[in-house]
C-alpha cells in the first residue's frame, strides 16, 4: 500500500477552521495517507490532534516554524466521510 | 427455519456546543445504551477560546475548542461544519425574530435541527440501519428567553423537520413522548424533567457523571447575544446602508476598540500585541495606520478617507493610544491595502478630543 504525503494550506484561518479544512480534506484521502497541515492559529496545535484523536487519525509529527504551526498526520481506518 | 434477530443498536446524533448541556444530554444517552455521533456547527458568531485567546491577557487560559475537548470526554466522534454563509439569512431574516440583541436563538435552533435532519436523513438513505435514528439536543424548557420555551419546543421540532425524532433528554419528562421513546429504543422514566434557569439540577448530574471541567459560557455560545457586539454589528450595517456581511467582518468585530469619528470610516484599534497581530493579517484589506516614531497599537481604518484632514484626525486618535500619546508630536506609518506606504506626523488627540459617541459597542 502506497502512503502519499498531502499538504494543506489553512494560514490566517482561526479556530475552527483549520480544523474544518482537515476533516474535509481526510474525507477524501484513504487509510495510511499523510497530510501536513500548515496554520497561523496556535491553537490548531491542541484542536488538529484532539481531533486526530477523536476520529482515529494518528499524530506524527508537530511543530512550529517562525509564526507558522504544523502538524503531520497519518489517515486512520476511518476516513470520516459521511455517506 | 428462523434466526433470532439482533437487537439494532440505536444511534442518535447530539448537537454539540460544547457547554454542559449537550455534554448532559449525550451522556444520558449512552447510560441508555445508545450510540452517539456529534455535530457542531461554525457559523462565525461562535464564542471560541481562541478568540478569547488572541488578547494576550487570556493567554494563560488554555487554548481549546471546548466541542472538540468535550466530543473527547464524552468518546464521541465530532462532525464540524461550516455553516456560515446558509446562515447569514438566518442572521438577516430571521422569521421569528431577535432576541434581546441581534440574536435569532428561534431560528438558529431551527436551522441547526434541520440540519442535523438532513444529515439523518441522508444517512438512513445511504446505511440503513447503520445510519442515525435520532437527534438530541441539551435543550431544557425555560432556560433561554428566546428559543428555549415551552412553547418553541414544538416549533423546532415541526419547523426543522425533524417532528419526533427529535428528543431532549434533559426535559423530556415534560414533553409528549418522541418516537425513540415509544418504540422503546430509551426508557423515558429514566430521561430528565429539568425546566427554568436554575442550574442545579445541571451541576448534580455533572456531578453523577463525574464531570468536573466544563465550559459554562454566561451569554450562552454565540457572539450575537452580546450587547456591545450586537451594536457593532447593527453599526455595520448603518454604515454600509445595507444588512449583509462576509466571514471577516464578522471576525473583525470581535477584536480591538472600535471607533467611528466620521459616517464613513470606521477605526479598528489593537488593544494589546494579541490583537495586534490579529489585525497584521488583515493589513492586506484595508489601509492601516501604526505608530513609527514609539511603541503603539495597529489600527485598520474600514470605510474611506475623504480628505487629508481626515487622515491626519485618525493618525491623532490612533496617537492618542499609542505610547507617545504625552508628546508633542507622533509618527504614523499609513498603509494602504497595496502595501504602499508613508509617514505622517501628527499631535495626538487629547482625551476629550475622542467623542464617547465615536465608541462603538
Amino acid at each position: 500500500m502506497s502512503e502519499t504525503l498531502y499538504e494543506l494550506d489553512t494560514r490566517r484561518l482561526m479556530c475552527p477552521m483549520p480544523v474544518i479544512k482537515t476533516q474535509n480534506k481526510v474525507r477524501t484521502l484513504g487509510t495510511g495517507d499523510c497530510l501536513k497541515v500548515v496554520c497561523t492559529d496556535p491553537g490548531a496545535l491542541n484542536d488538529i490532534p484532539a481531533w486526530c484523536r477523536i476520529n482515529g487519525h494518528e499524530v506524527l509529527e508537530t511543530g512550529e516554524d517562525g509564526n507558522e504551526v504544523f502538524v503531520v498526520l497519518r489517515v486512520g481506518e476511518d476516513n470520516g466521510a459521511l455517506f | 427455519m428462523t434466526q433470532a434477530t439482533q437487537p439494532v443498536q440505536r444511534r442518535a446524533i447530539a448537537l454539540v456546543s460544547g457547554g454542559l448541556d449537550s455534554m448532559l444530554a449525550v451522556k444520558v444517552m449512552q447510560e441508555q445504551g445508545i450510540e452517539v455521533e456529534g455535530v457542531n456547527f461554525f457559523t462565525g458568531f461562535c464564542v471560541e477560546g481562541h478568540t478569547h485567546a488572541i488578547r494576550k491577557k487570556d493567554k494563560d487560559k488554555e487554548k481549546r475548542n471546548n466541542a472538540l475537548w468535550v466530543a473527547e470526554q464524552l468518546g464521541i466522534k465530532l462532525h464540524i461544519i461550516d455553516i456560515s454563509e446558509e446562515y447569514k439569512d438566518v442572521v438577516l431574516n430571521p422569521k421569528h425574530g431577535y432576541g434581546a440583541n441581534l440574536n435569532p436563538c428561534l431560528d438558529c435552533k431551527i436551522f441547526m435541527v434541520n440540519q442535523a435532519t438532513l444529515m439523518i436523513n441522508k444517512a438512513r438513505e445511504f446505511a440503513g440501519d447503520k445510519g442515525f435514528d435520532f437527534i438530541i439536543t441539551g435543550e431544557v424548557i425555560g432556560q433561554r428567553p428566546k428559543s428555549q420555551r415551552k412553547e418553541t419546543m414544538p416549533i423546532i421540532s415541526q419547523e426543522s423537520g425533524a417532528d419526533d425524532r427529535l428528543l431532549r433528554p434533559l426535559c423530556a419528562r415534560n414533553l409528549p413522548p418522541t418516537l425513540p421513546e415509544r418504540e422503546g429504543w430509551v426508557n423515558r422514566d429514566a430521561l430528565y424533567d429539568f425546566s427554568g434557569r436554575n442550574r442545579k439540577p445541571q451541576m448534580a448530574l455533572a456531578e453523577r457523571f463525574g464531570l468536573e471541567d466544563f465550559a459554562q459560557p454566561a451569554g450562552g455560545c454565540c457572539f450575537l447575544t452580546d450587547e456591545s457586539y450586537s451594536n457593532k454589528l447593527a453599526d455595520l450595517w448603518k454604515a454600509r446602508n445595507e444588512r449583509r456581511y462576509e466571514l471577516d467582518d464578522i471576525m473583525l468585530l470581535k477584536v480591538g476598540r472600535h471607533l467611528r469619528p466620521r459616517p464613513h470610516y470606521k477605526l479598528i484599534i489593537s488593544r494589546e500585541e494579541g490583537e495586534n497581530r490579529f489585525l497584521e493579517g488583515y493589513r492586506y484589506m484595508f489601509t492601516s495606520l501604526t505608530t513609527v516614531s514609539c511603541p503603539g497599537p495597529l489600527a485598520l481604518v474600514d470605510g474611506q478617507f475623504e480628505s487629508d484632514e481626515e487622515l491626519r484626525e485618525a493618525a491623532a486618535i490612533v496617537a492618542r493610544y499609542s505610547k507617545g500619546r504625552v508628546l508633542d508630536e507622533v509618527t504614523l506609518e499609513v498603509r494602504g491595502p497595496d502595501g504602499v506606504a508613508r509617514q505622517v506626523t501628527v499631535k495626538p488627540a487629547l482625551p476629550d478630543e475622542v467623542l464617547p459617541a465615536w465608541n462603538v459597542g
